[in-house]
Formats: C-alpha cells, structure tokens, sequence
C-alpha cells in the first residue's frame, strides 16, 4: 500500500488494527513527516535500533497514526555516524524521543537544535549507548554530576521554584522547575528519567513468553494496556488467530483497568482542591472494584492476566453474577458523586479553567488519549479502528470540548459509565470456546501491537532475532505526547493549582523513563 | 487581685495547654467521621506531640538563631492569648494588660516570627508560604479588630474581660451588629487556623500549602511546639468566639463558684464548634489563592457592617 504518494510500499502487519510497515530513504522519512503532518495525522513514537548483531545496521523508528491506522517508516543509518533528519520542527513532541533515541543508542537528529541530555542522568558517560549490542547495559561507571541546562526566564521579578524529583507526598519522582511571577506561573519546565531501570535493554534475549511478563511492569496503572499491546505484538508477528473469547476477556480487563484508574483519579482530584470527601468515597469504590478484580481474576491491578496467543484464566463460574451486580452499584454510586461534583460551586470554581488547552493547541502539540478527549479531540482506536470485539459491541467514544480540569473530570465520569455499559455487554455477549491458542514467534520477525490504554494509545513494537527470541522491544506510554503539552497547561496559572492540573493529566513517570 | 481570680487565671492557662490538642483531635475526628472514615483517636494530638518532643531536632546550617527562637516565640504568643481570652470567668488578672487590640498584637507578632523563620533557611517553598501567609493575615488582621471594635462600641470597653463581662451578663436581647459581627469572625477564624477553604491542614501537596509551607524546615522538639501552638490557636479563637456571641456560663469576678460550672459548659460550647468546623471543612472544597482575598474583604466588609449596624441602630 502506498500513502501520499511516496514512492515505498508499506505492508500491512498480522494485527487486528491496520499497521503498516515500510523501509524508507532520507528524502521520504522527511516527505512522510511533511504529509503526516497536512493530514492532521500525529507522531505516535520514535525510538532507535541495533541490528548490527543480526547483520543488520542502525536503524530509526517513527511510527505515526492518520486516519488509515498507524504508519511505521523506517530508515537505516550509517553505522559510524547514525545521523538522521530531525522531525521536532513538526512534530514538538518528537523533541523528548529524539533526545532519549540519542541517549540510548546515539542516533542524532540533524538539526534538531537540542542536544541535552533526556534519560541519561550522569549514571552513564555521553559516548556510551546501552541499547547497542556491544554493551550489555550492565557496565558500572561513576556518577559524574553534570548540570542540566533549565532555560532560565529573565525579568524584574521572576523567580524559580524548583520542586522534586523528591516530594512531599508519596508519589513517582520527576523534577518541575517553575519561573514564576508572585503566583503566576511564566513557564513549567520538567525534567524526567528518574525512574530510567533499563526496562527495553532487559527485553534484549527473552524469549516471548517471558517478555509478556516485563511489558506488563512498564507501568503498573496500565498492566493490562501493555500486556494486550504485547501480545498484540507478539501475534502479529505470526498471525496467530486469537480465540473469541479471549479477545472479549481482554476487552473486559482493560475496561475495568480504566474504570478503577478513573475512580482512583476522581478521588484524587478532589481532594487537590481539598474536598476530602470525595477522595474517601472514591477510593472506597476503587477498593471494592479492585477486590473483585482479585476475586475473579487474581490480582487486584490484573497483572499477567494476557499472554501471547489469548488471555491465562477464564474466571469462575460465578463470576459473571458478581461483576454484573458491581457494575450496578457501582453506576449508582458514581451518578451520586457525579451530581455532588456538578453541584459544589466551590469544586467547580477550582475546575473551570483551570489549566486549559485549547482544542487547537491540542492538535499543535499532539496531546492524545484522554486528555486530547478533553480538548476537542475524538481520536479512540477503540471508535476508529474497532478491533474486536471493540468493533461488535457498539462502542460510543466520549468527547469534551473546554479543555480545562473540569472538562478532564467530566471526561473520566463519561468513559467510566460508558466502560461500565461495556464491561456489562462483554459479558453478554461473551462467546464460548477456548481462552488461549499456542503461538510461535519466528525468528527474525517484526510485529507491532497498538491498544487504547486508559491513559491514551500503548504501541509496542516488537522485533525477534535469528532464534526467535527478542532483539528489540520498544514499549511506548502515551505519557511521552501528553507531558510536554502540560507544560504548556499551566502557563498563566497560579502554582497553587498547578497539582490540581497535573493530577488531571495523570500522566506516566515510570512509562516514560522506561 | 483576688484570689479566685488567681485561680481562674491559672486554671484558665492550665486547662488551655492541656486541653487545646483534644480540640484539634475532636476536629479531625469529626471530620474522617463525616467523610465516612474511621478516625484517628481522640488522644493522637498528644501522640504526635509526645513523639515529636522525643526526637531530634534537625536545623538547616543556613538557619539564623529566629530559626531557632521562633518556635518558642510563636508558642509562648498563643499561651499568652489563651491567658488573657476569659473562657472560664471575667475575673482575670493578667487582663488589664492586654486589651482587644493587643491580642490581635500578639497574633501579629507570631505571624512576623513564623514567616521569618520560614523565609531564613531560604528553601523557595518557605518563602512561598511566607508571602501567602502575608497575604492573608494583612487581610484577616483589620477585618479581626473590626469585630472587636464592634463588640467593643456595645460594651464601651476593649479590654475582653469586660466585653465578655458585660454582654453576658446584659439582658438577654439580640444585637443585630453582633449577629452580623460573628459571620465575619468565622471567616477570619478559618482564615487564619488554616482551615479549609482557605488552607487544608491535611494536604501535603507542597505547592498548594499555607501553614504547612511555613513549617516544613521544622522537625523535633520546635515542630511539636508549633503545632501544640496551633491547636492553642485554634483553641484561643474558638473560646474568643464562643465569649463574644455565646457568653452564657462564663463566670463573673463575684460568683467564684460558677467557675466549677463554667468548665463543663465550656467543653459542651467546644464540642459543638469543633463538630460545626468539621463540618464546614467536610463540604467545602479549597477556594483558588486569588479567591482568599475576596474571601478576606468579605468578612472585613461584615465587620465594618457590623458598625454601621450599631452606630445607626444603637444594637
């Protein structure tokens, strides 16, 4: 199949979700960003690869989503100078995976203009690529304390909070730098990697039934989003057939993934503007989701619950009777918490708002998932591209239009509901048969697997060596499009509100740091 | 000086220090009972005291001795206020030396010292509480005296022993200005404990915090003394509240023996005012930084009023 009009054939991969796969020149890697970029399609991932070992060479990824599914160009590189045209300029969000590309395997986007450091906080020195096959990532090197250059903001007046990478409360380590004018904030610089734990480079010789258990920690809030995108993965590098019923399995665990992160989030951004009330009966309502989680399924969060080729239990019998009946509580309960929050002026007054990003600024700078939801966007891939058994079930996407806090809030109440109504209807409809079928991964194979996590779209794009165990997995959070672009959410606030914005967002330290 | 008034002096300090974290614990409980958590005990104000007072202290090496000396400074201001606020009786020595306006003084003064405190270590979140700080209490300050002056123009006194004095014992009759007097004072009471929906005394989301800004450098044996200083804050304007626009049972410098009387009566008036606080916490949510100062202009403009109300009612 050909896209644009550029002349290289890209070939639809084994997955339910049309991905394309084409080989391409410097000239077209440019051309493809160009089109993509008319189309209003977006830049999904970046990311780098070692194949020198297989006798292959360097070779850069970009994978992009438009309106035909997701388009995976590659483009190999020299050897000795791996240099490819940079995409930043088009892409803003391109910016962060080109710097982690260059700290991982030392691919260098040409003009790019930003050469500091991402992922690599001193733990390793600048000529050392732990993504390269000659380097196991395991060498030891002295911390060498090197400073990384904030862009300071001049003015009478201006000064810095710097705040983290450790906090106050007990969540994932990130740095904020905040300029800030009395309360108002100029601009958000952030800074990640913290949590970096090597995770892509451990992928490098498991088998493919092991590497199903890591893709499942990448993130442990979206377990089961990357378990699906995994074994999407792992499938369509044999078209493996995955039985029905497997596949309604999965969708109702990744339902139910995102209603307890959703009640979990609702929770929490109330008690930002310090309505506790909503915090102790959220988190009651998680607890109970999460305790039927363990009694159905076996683990509270639903870890390794997918592999390869269909799903690991099918849950008792009595199952369906218990999760029906929480489904029903649980949609009562949330309309009255829906109803305390619509009504409470003082809520609303910190909501309204507060931290916006304009449909049109979301489109600029690639926000995705949720939070693009929120801003005007309707991209779903569950709507878009309807994969079984999204495609069967009728599944209504829910879209938001003001873009601030309170439009993120209303957006979780409406998708939990709505995945309340679809956890129920899997059930349904759920076909009999088989939960899992053998697979086999040929050697030297490369599969993909693209999944609507609750926090936006999770690719993981797979790749086998000459013995069919894994040469390179590359696991990708929707977190890498949506941090920027919260940087740019809190411009014009006030710091006070800068938590409230970011719990709205939610996004992803340990996915992103990989 | 009399005797009894000794007495009641004394009890009043004594009963103020040893009682105000029950207060705090009374507060909190209500407020996980009302949220539909089980709460903490009633005793775990003195729990945190006791472990705070058996650790050590750690202080920056930036830090300047107001780091050290505000705690105690900070402390000894609230044990001066619950002196001089008659909760038990009006016959109180230590009275005449302080009137209405000096007590707002006083709050003044450990205000001054605890944002000094915070702003010597130099970290960017103890000035940030220190400017917030500043932001309201130049704001709560007038709108405080405001209605101090308000019940001061009814009794023609600012001393508070006599205030309290001569609106308890004044035929029962309802003032309009006081009515509209104490509205303004439960504004700048939750403004100035840092309760909700000025501060949140639970968060620990450090850009968002006020009090809790101003004290994180604070560990040991100073942090106990300050938050045993902010349940005796707390405690001081619950007590000046309920003296001002609830006096009854308060007893006077003739009747020694309704002190015995005025205890019980006081913890009842106290138990219901935490119970009133919890729930005011409970349903409101934390209104945006730029909102306090509206917030504060509010209870100031009930204040003034409250003024108006008795200069041209003479009620």
């Amino acid at each position: 199949m050909r896209f644009f009009g550029i002349d290289c054939e890209f070939a639809r991969l084994d997955a339910p979700l049309p991905i394309f796969r084409a080989r391409v020149d410097a000239v077209q890697w440019q051309d493809l960003a160009r089109s993509v970029v008319e189309i209003h399609g977006q830049l999904v991932s970046l990311w780098g690869a070692d194949h020198r070992a297989a006798g292959g060479g360097f070779e850069v990824s970009a994978a992009y989503r438009c309106a035909d599914g997701l388009l995976w160009a590659y483009l190999a590189l020299d050897t000795v100078q791996p240099r490819y045209p940079d995409i930043a300029h088009l892409f803003p969000a391109a910016n962060r995976m080109q710097r982690a590309a260059r700290d991982l395997v030392g691919f260098v986007a040409d003009g790019s203009g930003d050469d500091r450091p991402w992922l690599r906080h001193d733990a390793w020195p600048e000529d050392y690529f732990p993504l390269r096959n000659e380097n196991t990532g395991q060498e030891r090197f002295d911390p060498a304390a090197a400073d990384y250059a904030f862009v300071r903001v001049e003015g009478d007046g201006v000064h810095e909070i710097p705040v983290g990478p450790v906090h106050a409360g007990i969540i994932e380590p990130g740095h904020f730098r905040f300029s800030v004018v009395g309360e108002k904030v100029l601009r958000l610089e952030q800074r990640l990697g913290y949590k970096h734990k090597g995770i892509e480079r451990r992928f490098v010789g498991m088998t493919v039934d092991e590497g199903a258990r890591l893709a499942g920690r990448v993130s442990g809030d979206s377990t089961v989003a990357y378990a699906w995108a995994y074994a999407m993965a792992v499938e369509s590098l044999s078209a493996a057939q995955v039985p029905e019923r497997a596949c309604w399995l999965r969708a109702l665990l990744l339902e139910r993934e995102r209603i307890a992160n959703h009640l979990g989030d609702l929770g929490a951004l109330g008690n930002d503007a310090a309505f506790g009330m909503a915090l102790a009966q959220f988190s009651r309502l998680r607890e109970d989701w999460l305790r039927v989680n363990a009694k159905c399924f076996g683990h509270r969060l639903l870890m390794d619950q997918i592999r390869p080729g269909g799903v690991v239990s099918d849950p008792p019998r009595d199952a369906r009777q218990m999760l029906r009946e929480q489904t029903a509580v649980m949609i009562s309960a949330v309309s009255e918490l829906q109803s305390i929050f619509d009504e409470h002026a003082g809520l609303q007054d910190r909501l309204v708002t507060t931290g916006r990003i304009t449909p049109d600024l979301a489109r600029k700078l690639g926000l995705t998932g949720l939070a693009a939801r929120a801003s005007g966007g309707v991209a779903d891939l569950r709507a878009d591209f309807g994969w079984a058994p999204y495609g069967h079930i009728r599944f209504k996407p829910c879209s938001q239009q003001n873009g601030d806090v309170a439009a993120r809030v209303n957006i979780r109440f409406a998708e939990l509901f709505e995945s309340l109504r679809l956890s129920d209807a899997l059930l349904d409809e759920l076909p009999h048969g088989p939960i899992h079928a053998p697979t086999v991964a040929p050697a030297n194979t490369k599969g993909a697997g693209w999944v609507e996590g609750w926090r936006g779209e999770v690719l993981v794009a797979l790749e086998t060596d000459a013995v069919g165990a894994i040469s390179r997995c590359h696991c990708h959070d929707p977190s890498w499009q949506n941090w920027p672009v919260l940087e740019h959410a809190v411009i014009g606030n006030i710091v006070a509100d800068f938590p409230l914005i970011n719990k709205s967002f939610n996004l992803s330290y340990a996915g992103q740091d990989l | 000086m009399t005797f009894s008034g000794l007495v009641s002096q004394l009890l009043e300090i004594v009963l103020a220090l040893a009682f105000a974290p029950l207060l705090t614990g009374w507060v909190n409980q209500w407020r996980a009972w009302l949220q539909n958590r089980s709460a903490p005990g009633l005793l775990q104000p003195y729990r945190l005291l006791h472990k705070l007072f058996n650790k050590d202290s750690v202080v920056a090496e930036t830090a300047s001795p107001i780091f050290r000396i505000a705690p105690y400074i900070v402390f000894a201001c609230m044990a001066l206020v619950c002196g001089i606020a008659p909760t038990l009786s009006t016959d109180l020595p230590l009275a005449p030396a302080a009137d209405a306006i000096a007590l707002v003084g006083l709050f003044a003064l450990a205000r001054v010292f605890i944002s000094l405190a915070a702003m010597d270590i130099g970290t960017s979140f103890g000035t940030l509480g220190a400017r917030r700080e500043m932001l309201v209490g130049f704001l709560a300050e007038p709108a405080l005296l405001m209605v101090l002056f308000s019940a001061s123009l009814i009794t023609q006194s600012t001393s508070l022993a006599n205030i309290v004095e001569s609106l308890a014992h004044a035929p029962f009759a309802i003032y309009p200005s006081l009515a509209v007097a104490g509205v303004a004072f439960t504004f700048v009471s939750l403004a100035e404990n840092a309760r909700i929906p000025v501060d949140n005394p639970a968060t620990h989301l450090e850009l968002t915090m006020i009090h809790e800004a101003l004290i994180l450098e604070y560990s040991g044996r100073h942090l106990a003394l300050i938050e045993w200083a902010a349940s005796l804050k707390l405690f001081a304007y619950s007590c000046i509240g309920l003296a001002l626009f609830f006096p009854w049972g308060i007893a006077n410098a003739d009747t020694p023996l309704v002190m015995i009387l005025a205890v019980p009566v006081l913890v009842a008036k106290l138990a219901v005012g935490g119970m009133l606080l919890a729930l005011i916490e409970t349903i409101n949510a934390k209104m945006r930084l730029f909102r306090v100062p509206e917030f504060l202009a509010t209870a100031f403009l009930l204040a003034v009023i409250a003024l108006l109300v008795h200069v041209l009612l003479g009620a």
